[in-house]
């Protein structure tokens, strides 16, 4: 049967989207589930898959093209199918339909699966198989966490399923007992089980592996100084850490990367998540483009998302779409850790404190300032000597600061 | 345990309750003198004579309606359709007669009667020769529907709907008759509404019945084994009445369901159990119940229109993979 594809709705504030690619040209053969093109929305570049089987007869929206939610972008058919009728309606279906019909026609044309709320439509409803609302219900775990591997990203069994066995492991083996005599059983937070969820799902499935480097902090701290003093403002080391990193991404174009099976994206831009400690759980605010943006610059946006995050004020957009996190423990005396990596990203940096301690220079045991930083790397993407080279180019930035001023 | 083909078997069974109770005969086209179209009744007049083997004329309404009286009056008569096809002509005597009677009379008449022959496709036999009937009496509130696989169900079910007071549709397969299978040795009888789990397995459920069960149901089980998916096999054995806890205990099980059935697919016997599982299962449902039946259209002549009209092992596979999103 012959069908339309529309554009989709990407996310929440979405009312048109661009064509970037057509990842099929038209008279070619479609198979359910591939990628048929990418759309950029207001948040991010996305792919649509084809749920239909069948040929590519038109693209009705060139590359480059806009067009509003609801809109035909192609249609798909079978080889000898009329489409004429469908070739001259290219009002959108919101228009045409009424809104219950709108919302369901948008839904057709699906988000990306790697979008963990691909199975909630327009109107707000999770689509989930009985079986498995009744397995949320009964193991208290949301939905709207999760994301659908069923056709029109249904969340089925399989995808539920994972959790339960996750969830068994918080609840009937904590490592420590701290309830005396007894125990308490604590609900989590949204926030929370949406961790619980990206964390277990990026250690499953993103062969990590780590690579450490200790960095001479002695003109790092000097620096500091310079610029507080000079500005009147309070750069904090993470500051510093950000821009450094953003330079250094910049010549490191497979770090600032993701995983897309058969081919990377590498990135030409370093949107770096910082990651926010609340009570409820973790939250990673997101500067964009920081290989453009001074020090100074970071250090006003990143004071401003670190305050709305813990006012609970920040938007999807300002958390969603970093190429890389940097995760800062040094204000809790911690001496080097290794994180997780943030999916889809390729790599998180996790930075320790600097430790004040002999250091050997020139021969003479001094005393010096020292920081370690570990990289975690996703190893289908970046090798060991990617990852090291990386931190050398890192440390020489940190350690001669003021070419984070060029 | 003796092996015998279904023929045997359901020979086996009238010829038991003929001996057992003298109100029992047996009436059809070419059951005394031929023994049968399908020799199901095989020496039958010798052992029991022409007044209770008897050979009717080409007339289905006139010998179903001569039964349906006689149950009425206290025998208890099998009659023999050569194919279920030729039931079409007596299909008012069995619904308003047979069905209807006992409500009709406000219970003053039981009819007992069992209505027997060979239904569903065989080789060619063209449209009105192939058809699947049994959604359209199990229809009708007063008609039991059954339909064995194999020759043990085949014999016990056929003494249980003897001794049924009420009538009772018995559909056999003309492409099974030859099928050999264990039976129990002496007296048995297999109860009504009780079907049986032929496998077990973990992954999806499916329910077949007759021959799409023994013909492709299982062949299509045993390649899903191969791809390492656990089907629960399920034989109702009657489909009226239906062993709904023997399935919906297994859909509890498995959260997927598909039916295999020979019959067409609008308010076939697969859209009432795809209804009760969807109303008694629904929060056990992992994906939308799939039907595999034949085509909508009358069943074609050619033989290769015919494979493909009618339900087929890749069909079963498809419709498995389906429910676990497999494709």
């Amino acid at each position: 049967m012959a069908t339309k594809i529309l554009m989709p709705k990407l996310s929440d504030t979405m009312t048109e989207g661009v064509i970037l690619k057509w990842l099929k040209k038209e008279g070619e053969k479609v198979k359910q589930g591939e990628t048929l093109v990418e759309i950029e929305s207001d948040k991010a570049d996305m792919e649509l898959e084809a749920y239909d089987s069948g040929i590519l007869r038109k693209i009705m929206i060139p590359e480059g093209g806009k067009a509003e939610i609801g809109v035909p972008i192609a249609i798909i058919a079978e080889a000898n199918e009329d489409i004429s009728a469908l070739l001259t309606d290219t009002t959108p279906a919101a228009q045409q339909i009424p809104k219950t019909e709108t919302a369901k026609e948008a839904s057709k044309s699906l988000p990306p699966s790697s979008q963990p709320a691909s199975s909630i439509v327009a109107d707000g409803r999770v689509i989930a198989s009985p079986l498995a609302k009744r397995l949320a219900t009964e193991n208290k775990i949301e939905l709207r966490a999760i994301s659908g591997s069923g056709p029109q990203g249904r969340i089925i069994k399989r995808d539920v399923e994972p959790l339960l066995s996750g969830k068994k492991t918080l609840q009937f083996k904590p490592a420590v007992p701290i309830i005396r005599g007894g125990h308490r059983d604590v609900e989590l937070s949204l926030i929370r089980k949406t961790i619980a969820i990206r964390m277990q799902e990026s250690k499953q499935t993103v062969p990590h592996f780590y690579v450490t480097g200790e960095i001479d902090m002695e003109p790092a701290i000097a620096f500091r100084e310079q610029l507080n003093t000079a500005t009147n403002s309070k750069i904090s080391f993470t500051d510093i850490l950000v821009k450094a990193a953003a330079m250094t991404l910049m010549n490191h174009p497979s770090i600032n990367a993701t995983y897309l099976g058969n081919t990377t994206r590498q990135f030409g831009e370093a949107h770096i998540a910082v990651a926010v400690a609340l009570d409820e759980g973790l939250v990673t605010p997101v500067l964009r483009n920081c290989e453009q943006k001074t020090i100074l610059q970071i250090n006003s946006e990143l004071h401003d998302l670190a305050e709305r995050a813990r006012s609970r004020k920040l938007k999807p957009e300002e958390y969603q779409g970093a190429t890389f996190t940097i995760s800062n423990l040094g204000m809790f005396g911690v001496e080097d850790f290794v994180a997780i990596i943030n999916p889809p990203e390729g790599a998180i940096l996790a930075v320790g404190s600097i430790i004040e301690k002999p250091v050997v220079k020139k021969g003479q045991i001094i005393i010096g300032h020292t920081m370690k930083v570990t990289l975690s790397s996703d190893h289908r993407i970046i090798d060991g000597s990617i990852a090291a080279r990386f931190l050398q180019d890192l440390k020489i930035l940190i350690e001669k600061p003021v070419a984070l001023m060029l | 345990m003796p092996v015998v083909s279904i023929r045997e078997a359901l020979n086996q069974a009238m010829d038991e309750e003929m001996a057992r109770d003298e109100r029992v005969f047996l009436m059809g086209e070419e059951v005394a003198q031929y023994n049968g179209a399908y020799k199901v009744s095989q020496g039958l007049l010798t052992k029991y004579g022409p007044k209770r083997i008897i050979d009717t004329p080409i007339a289905e309404a006139g010998f179903s309606g001569i039964g349906i009286g006689a149950a009425m009056v206290g025998l208890r008569p099998i009659v023999e359709f050569m194919t279920w096809n030729f039931s079409l002509v007596a299909f008012d005597q069995i619904v308003n007669n047979a069905a209807q009677m006992l409500s009709m009379s406000g219970g003053n008449f039981n009819v007992p009667i069992v209505f027997r022959g060979p239904g569903g496709a065989a080789h060619s036999l063209a449209a009105t020769h192939s058809q699947a009937l049994e959604s359209i009496y199990a229809h009708f509130p007063g008609l039991k529907v059954v339909m064995p696989s194999n020759s043990r169900d085949a014999k016990g079910l056929l003494k249980t709907a003897i001794r049924d007071n009420n009538p009772v549709v018995f559909i056999e397969s003309e492409m099974m008759y030859g099928e050999k299978g264990e039976i129990p040795e002496g007296e048995y009888t297999i109860p009504f509404g009780v079907g049986e789990v032929i496998k077990e397995g973990t992954d999806v459920t499916i329910v077949s019945w007759s021959r799409i069960l023994q013909h492709i149901a299982v062949k299509a089980v045993g390649r899903l084994a191969e791809e390492g998916i656990s089907v629960e096999l399920i034989d109702p054995r009657t489909i009226k009445p239906m062993d709904w806890e023997l399935i919906f205990n297994s859909v509890k099980k498995t959260n997927r369901l598909v039916i295999v059935e020979e019959g067409w697919p609008f308010a076939g016997v697969g859209a009432q159990i795809s209804h009760e599982v969807s109303n008694h299962c629904f929060d056990y449902l992992d994906a939308p119940v799939e039907r595999v039946t034949q085509e909508d259209v009358p069943l074609p002549y050619a033989h290769n229109l015919e494979i493909a009209s009618l339900p087929n092992i890749q069909k079963v596979i498809r419709a498995v993979r389906k429910v676990m999103y497999l494709d």
